[in-house]
This record gives C-alpha cells, structure tokens and sequence, in this order.
C-alpha cells in the first residue's frame, strides 16, 4: 500500500484556503477558516526575543512581555483582564528567543475586542511601576519554584553547557540577579526599540471569513508604525560540544534525579530536518517513547518517562534525551542511552522502524490539525520558518522520500557518543 | 443534541454515541467503574498499576503490537486513572478505529500480567510516584486529603502509598483487574466521523459476546462533614510557601454542585471541564485573585471544583509573596468567604460565570477526543443529560443559590488548612 493511500490528506491546509497577506506597514497575516467552529483563535509573534537581552539583564524581553498587559493609555490592568474575562475570552504574551509570542481565543463576536487589546497592549503598553514591582516579586517567586524543580533545572543546565555564549543558552526568564536588575526604564526602551509591526505576523483560524479578519486586523494595526524598531541581530554560529561534558546541579530533599542529555540538532529549514525528525522518533518517541523507552523503562523498569525530542529553530537547535529516574539508577540509565545513541549512530535503521514512522507522521496530520488551534500552530510554523504554503501537502511526499541512509547520515552530523552533554539535577546521595 | 444515542447490551455494557463530522476521526473510550474510591487499606495503588498492566499484553495482542499499530495509523491513545474511574481511549483517523475497539474488546478480559512485567512496572510506578514527590504541593496534597477524611478511600492519592506499591502481589493485580473489568462494568464511548447503525452493529458483534462478572457489592461509608478545623503543616526544601485549604465539597449529582461552579468562578476564577484542547481563561479579575495578587499577599490563586461520585474537596491554592505570610494571606481568605457569606453576590457576577462556562464548552467542543471523554465523564457520576444541561443548570443559580453554598460548605470547621514550609529560605531580601 502506498503512503499516500489517504484520502483525507486532501482536506490539509493548502495555498486554495491559507489567505496570506503582507500589510503595507510590514506585518504579514494569515487566515483559515472554519466554520464548524463557533470561536477563533488568534495568535502570532513580534520580532522582540530574549536574542536582543543582554548577559546583565537576562529576562529583559519576558519580563516586559509579561508587563504588556498591566496597563495601556487608554486601561488599566482590571479593565483589560475585565473585557477579556467578562465574555470568556483569553489573551496572553511571552517570550522565546526569537520572538515575544502572543495567543488568545474568543467566540466569534468578540473578534474585534480580542484584537482591540492586542493592538492596545502592544502598541500603547506604560508599565505602571506598581506593577512592574509586583510583576518582579512574581517572577522572582516563579525562579525560585523552578530552582527547585529538577526537571527545569536540568533542561536549563544542558541548554548552558550546549549553546555557550549563544542567546540559545540563556534563560528567557532570566535569573534571580538579572530580574532585580531590570528596572521600568529597560522596559520602555525595550518596547521602542524591538516592538513594531516590521516581522510581525497574527494568524487567525475559526469561524470568520479570511476577508472580514483581515480587515479587522488592517483597521486595529494598518497604521502602526515604528521608526525605531531595530533590524534582527546575527546571532553566533552554533558549535557542537568538543568532549563529553557532565554537569550535576545538586537538589536537597529530592527523591527523583532529572537527566537532559544530547548534542545539537538541525535549523527547522534545514534539510536535516526531517530525516533528524523522523530518527528521532525511532530512537525515542515512537510507540511508547521509541528505542530509549524500550530499553530504559520497557525492559529495565528504570524510568517512569525516557524520550527524545529534536529542537530546531531558526539557527540551530538541539536534540536530546530527557529521563526521571531515581538516584540509584542514574548511571545505568545514562549508560543504556549512550548505548543506543551509538548503535543509532553506527547502524541505519531498519527499513521496518522507518515505515512506522513515516506512516505515523503522515497519519497523525489529521489528527493534529483537527482543532483551530491545531491548524492556527501549523500555519505559524509555516510562516515563521519559511516552509510555503504547500507545505502540508508536500509534506507527506517529503516524509516518504527519506531513506535509512538519510538518517543515519544525520545521526552521525549531529550526535556522537563520545561528545554529550550530560546535565542532571536532584539528590544524589541521602546525605545530601 | 439528537446525534447522541445511548444503548445498553445484554451483557450490561452501556454504549453511548455521538456523530460529528466535521473531521474523518474517531474517538473511541473504555470507562470502568474502578478507581482509587474501591480500594481498601493496604492495597491503595491496585487500579493505577492495573491500568500499567493493561499495557502489557494478550495472547493475541502481545505487548507493543498495539503501540505499533496505533502509532502508524496516526493514532493517539492513553489511560488514565483517577478516584472514581479508569477510562482508556483511542483517537485514531476513521477508517481505522476498528482495532481500537477490537483492542480494548480484548484486554477488557484477556490480559496476561506477566510477574515479570509485574515486577518492572513496579519500579515504573514508584518512579512515576519519585517523580510527583518531587513536588511540594503532591506532599501538601497527600497529607491534607488523609486529614480531610478518616475512612473514605478518597484519603489516598490515586497512585497509592509507596509502601503499598512495595507490597502488591501479581495476584492482587489480576484479582482486582478480574473483578472489575466486565462488560457491566464498563461504558463505551465514541464520538466522530461515523454512521450511528453501522458503528453500534460493530460494537455488538466486537463486545457483545463478553460475558458480565458478578461484581462485588460496594460499601463505602459515607464520612460524616468535619466538625472541626485540621491543620497540616509540611517543610521541605524550596524557597516558597504555600497555603493550601480545602472545604468538603457536594458529590456531582448533587443539586448545589451547580451553584457550587458558579461560587467557584466568582471566587477563584473559571475552571474548564474539558480535559483535551480549549484552553482556560485567566481568573485576574476573580476575588481572590484581586484580594491577594493584586495586594502583594500571594503571587498566585487557583482554585477547582471537581465532578466526582462521592463529595471530594474543593481546594484552593495560594503561593505566598516572597514577604508575605500564609496566615496574612489566610486572614484575607477568610474575609472573602465571609463576604460571600454575608452579602448577595450581584447578578452581573453570575451573568459572567455563565458566559465563561459557554466560551469554554464551545472550545472544547471543536475536539473529538474532548467530546468522547465528556460522553463517558458524565456518565460515571450522573449521565449525559447532565452534560448537556451543564450550562442551563448554571443560569438557573440566583444569589441566593451562592449565599447558601458559601453558608453551607465554606465553614472553618469543615476545612483543612495547609501550609508548606520552606526550609531554605535563601537570598531573601
């Protein structure tokens, strides 16, 4: 049977029903609708990512992020949140390292509201310095919690031994000293200088005609301009570790030990993308958790989870194995995943695992674009790493045509055995 | 809500379907009347590492195939278990969910538990349980429902005492599993792209022939409401504390559950009945949140009503500001229950409650994986009438409604008071 026996792949988001355009003042809109569905959902990014925070100030774009709906010109924070939650619609913004991201949804009819206060919170925020303190306290409270949390603390760990130097490495929400350094000037100054419509782009996907959102997008953010907004940073080019590299953040009282280990991964526009992808899902994902999950909690009893995940962004990304096992198993655990990570990186897959595989990312398409916000996530990505309009249908083609060899060849690109990151956090001896 | 049909076979199994087509899936679920609420001392965990277990074969489907087959077809499928109920489903394009039904037909009687599995998957589960230890607000969570009730099961987390998890023989597995896995044990249910005669001849053909089990007769003691405060007070290591109260709250078929939702909404902000996609909506402009966030006493509120067989708890969670105290926050606490006592809530509060409620549905309602789960949710403490009069049921809640519930439930001795203590209190300032 061929792999493309379906016939409800037809049905996909593609150029006929996508409604893409670029508003003149730079900000790109795209649109599907479905009108099963009695509410919309909105969501798109900024150009304004932790990339422009400097090593001092670390938490810069997050925390202003955070601080956009405290108050506008024309609201205070208990207006805002009060139009919102009076008609049971949501809005909310944050950071990643490319860009501050923004999501909401409403019932249909209150569209027009939900884009009023994105356009309002993003144009016109003032940081009330009463909430920028308590917005602080907040974040402090919330890096304390994570200080305490070994799946962060690892993840967080890896990120900084992997991506030195590189805003990759670094914390969006920053650190306890670079949040008490962040003062309501830097937000301000953040907001001129990174907040504009240049690189912008809102998808709305629901029940409302492509025509009639655009137009209400075009009347609440046609006319924002901003001379200041400053061009995107080069960012440094990504190196791959050059030795095995261990990191252990200790945590008192914990009875789980969390371990994040792995190397780099491809961009998501790479052509090693979607051969690392489907890998990935063979060496820990697919069935329950793939290879590693076999082998650490499968046969060994080792782990409640042990999976892999390939992070690909912009310029780079990772690929790594993360796993909760207790203190006394960690270095069996550690030991079974380099040894899988070697055998993934010696041999090709069997022609058998790579057909599960790309039947399973062929066959869950519907599946994961069956809701609005399903569909709103995949035409984000389909802008924001500049894969076409026809990707959705090209994809299932594209999955079929990678062969064993294909991945095996990026296995052994980005993962070597000998060259890990290994970062674990929690109790390791009961003394401690 | 005409497309919902509901059929009960000879052999007790109750099926219950609902057509929608605006995509080519099918969601298909097993409920059964077996949770943490029928276990007894000594054996808590039995119906989670039952649910493990479920995973690891029959004879005619050995462990994995099913994984594989699933993950081909683009399927996604998961169990869960809780107090009152264990439910697996199957979400899986159309034209191939016969096997999750043919699946789940199967291990409904003929799965293995392998003493070898048995013994790996116990060193799983008290990994699973290592890990929510983990947490400060599991170990808050664990000892406040053993204060708030001395003899109903529902004083265990579902996941079991570790020491019980040490204990459980393969054959407590399988007895419990024999026992409570039978068709007139269980409710199907399916939502999606299908033909309601077609599907519920092929759920006949594929679950007709399983024969019921005599189950056991279930005495639970119902627990009297507390008649004095408890306090519980844990340390552990962190920087942050955190208060926790919890009142008795009414079973779900209770006629001041209702009332309860929209005090609820009022109080601590809406809470979401769907358990796949939809999203919440912020709770900034709730009471609590305005009486505590907003003047520095906590960084944050939550609170949750959940539909349960028996009455359960109605938790509300506070994470104190780094220069605050829980008993500060406490006192505001108390002043705002007070209020709901004391005052009529005004209409235009309850208006609002409302229209959240239908926003919320009207979210999860574009998922079928969601549809099928509330099509089997309700059925378990109510039915699915229920359901569908969730949110006319809440229109009918006036102020008065509210005043009763926060007079009735929300009395200090009926509560349990938690705090967590942190023990390092590094780099305050």
């Amino acid at each position: 049977m061929s792999l493309f026996d379906y016939a409800h792949l037809k049905s996909l988001p593609g150029p006929e029903d996508i409604t893409r355009v670029v508003l003149p003042n730079g900000i790109t809109v795209l649109t599907r609708v479905n009108f099963d569905s009695p509410s919309v959902v909105l969501n798109g990014y900024l150009a304004s990512g932790s990339m422009y925070d400097s090593d001092e100030k670390a938490g810069l774009a997050h925390f202003t992020a955070s601080a956009l709906m405290r108050g506008t010109w024309k609201r205070s924070f208990q207006e805002i949140f009060d139009a919102l939650e009076s008609v049971g619609a949501s809005l909310g913004f944050g950071a990643s390292v490319h860009n501050t991201s923004f999501g909401g949804r409403a019932l249909v009819e209150d569209l027009p509201l939900l884009l009023e206060l994105l356009a309002e919170c993003i144009r016109e925020p003032i940081f009330p310095l009463e909430y920028v303190e308590r917005l602080r306290a907040q974040h402090l409270a919330a890096l304390a919690i994570r200080a305490q949390d070994t799946s962060d603390m690892a993840s967080l760990t890896f990120d900084s031994n992997l991506f030195p130097g590189h805003p990759y490495g670094r914390s969006e929400e920053g650190y306890p000293e670079t949040i008490q350094a962040i003062t309501r000037e830097d937000l301000l100054s953040f907001h001129q200088q990174h907040y504009g419509p240049r690189n912008m782009v809102i998808v709305i996907v629901g029940g409302i005609e492509p025509q009639a959102a655009i137009a209400q997008v075009e009347e609440k953010l046609g006319d924002w301009q901003n001379p200041n907004q400053m061009a995107l940073p080069d960012l440094p080019t990504i190196q791959p570790p050059e030795k095995m590299l261990r990191h252990h953040v200790h945590i008192p009282g914990k009875s789980q030990c969390d371990l994040v280990m792995g190397s780099i991964g491809p961009c998501r526009n790479s052509a090693d993308y979607l051969p690392a992808s489907l890998g990935n899902n063979i060496l820990g994902q697919f069935g329950m958790m793939g290879r590693i999950g076999n082998v650490v909690r499968e046969q060994e009893g080792l782990a409640y989870y042990a999976s892999t995940s390939l992070n690909a962004w912009i310029v780079g990304g990772s690929w790594e194995v993360a796993a909760g096992v207790n203190p006394v198993n960690l270095e069996r655990a550690i030991e079974l995943i380099i040894k899988e990570i070697r055998r993934f990186t010696t041999e090709p897959v069997s022609q058998e695992e790579l057909e599960d595989s790309q039947s399973n990312f062929i066959g869950r398409l519907p599946l994961s674009l069956e809701s609005n916000a399903g569909v709103a996530g995949a035409l984000l990505n389909l802008e924001r790493f500049g894969l076409g309009l026809d990707y959705l249908r090209r994809y299932p083609q594209m999955v079929a045509e990678v062969t064993p060899e294909m991945i095996l060849e990026v296995a052994r690109r980005y993962l070597d055995p000998e060259r890990l990151i290994i970062a674990t956090a929690g109790t390791l001896n009961v003394a401690g | 809500m005409s497309n919902v049909t509901k059929v009960e076979l000879e052999n007790g199994l109750v099926i219950h379907l609902k057509e929608i087509h605006t995509a080519p899936l099918i969601s298909h679920w097993v409920w059964y009347r077996i949770g943490s609420r029928y276990e007894t001392p000594g054996k808590t965990g039995l119906s989670h590492w039952v649910e493990h277990m479920q995973f690891k074969g029959t004879p005619k489907f050995p462990a994995g195939f099913l994984d594989r087959a699933i993950s081909r077809d683009g399927g996604m499928w998961n169990a869960f278990t809780y107090l009152d109920w264990t439910a697996y489903f199957e979400t899986m394009p159309a034209d191939k969910i016969e096997l999750a039904m043919q699946l789940e037909a199967d291990r409904m009687v003929n799965s293995l538990f392998d003493p070898q599995e048995v013994e790996s998957e116990r060193t799983v589960i008290i990994s699973e349980r290592e890990g929510s230890e983990n947490e400060p607000l599991f170990r808050l969570d664990e000892a406040m429902q053993m204060a708030a009730f001395e003899k109903h099961p529902y004083r265990y987390e579902v996941i079991g005492l570790k020491e019980d998890l040490l204990r459980i023989q393969r054959d407590d597995l399988y007895q419990h599993y024999r026992t409570y896995y039978a068709p007139n044990n269980a409710i199907v249910t399916v939502a999606g792209d299908f033909q309601t005669k077609e599907m519920l001849a092929q759920l006949r053909e594929i679950y007709g022939d399983l024969k019921p089990s005599s189950l056991p007769e279930v005495h639970i003691e119902s627990e009297p409401p507390l008649s004095k405060e408890r306090h519980v007070e844990i340390s552990g290591p962190g920087e942050t504390t955190y208060l926790r109260v919890v009142y008795r709250a009414p079973a779900a078929n209770h006629s001041d559950f209702f009332a309860f939702t929209v005090l609820d909404s009022i109080l601590s902000g809406p809470a979401s009945l769907n358990m796949f996609g939809g999203g919440g909506i912020s709770n900034k402009t709730s009471r609590l949140y305005r009486a505590l966030v907003e003047t520095e006493l906590a960084v944050s509120v939550y609170g949750g009503l959940q539909a349960t067989v028996d009455p359960f708890l109605y938790p509300i969670t506070i994470t104190i500001h780094p220069r605050q105290t829980a008993e500060a926050a406490l006192s505001v606490l108390d002043r705002e229950i007070q209020r709901l006592q004391q005052e009529a809530v005004p209409e235009a509060e309850i208006q609002r409650a409302i229209k959240q409620a239908r926003a919320l549905f009207a979210y999860g309602s574009e998922n079928i994986t969601n549809q099928a789960f509330w099509l089997g949710y309700a059925e378990i403490f109510a039915s699915y009438d229920w359901f569908i009069h969730y949110v006319q049921e809440l229109e009918k809640v006036t102020p008065t409604d509210i005043q009763r519930i926060a007079q009735t439930y929300l009395q200090p001795p009926r509560r349990v008071v938690g705090i967590y203590h942190p023990t390092n209190m590094l780099g305050g300032n």
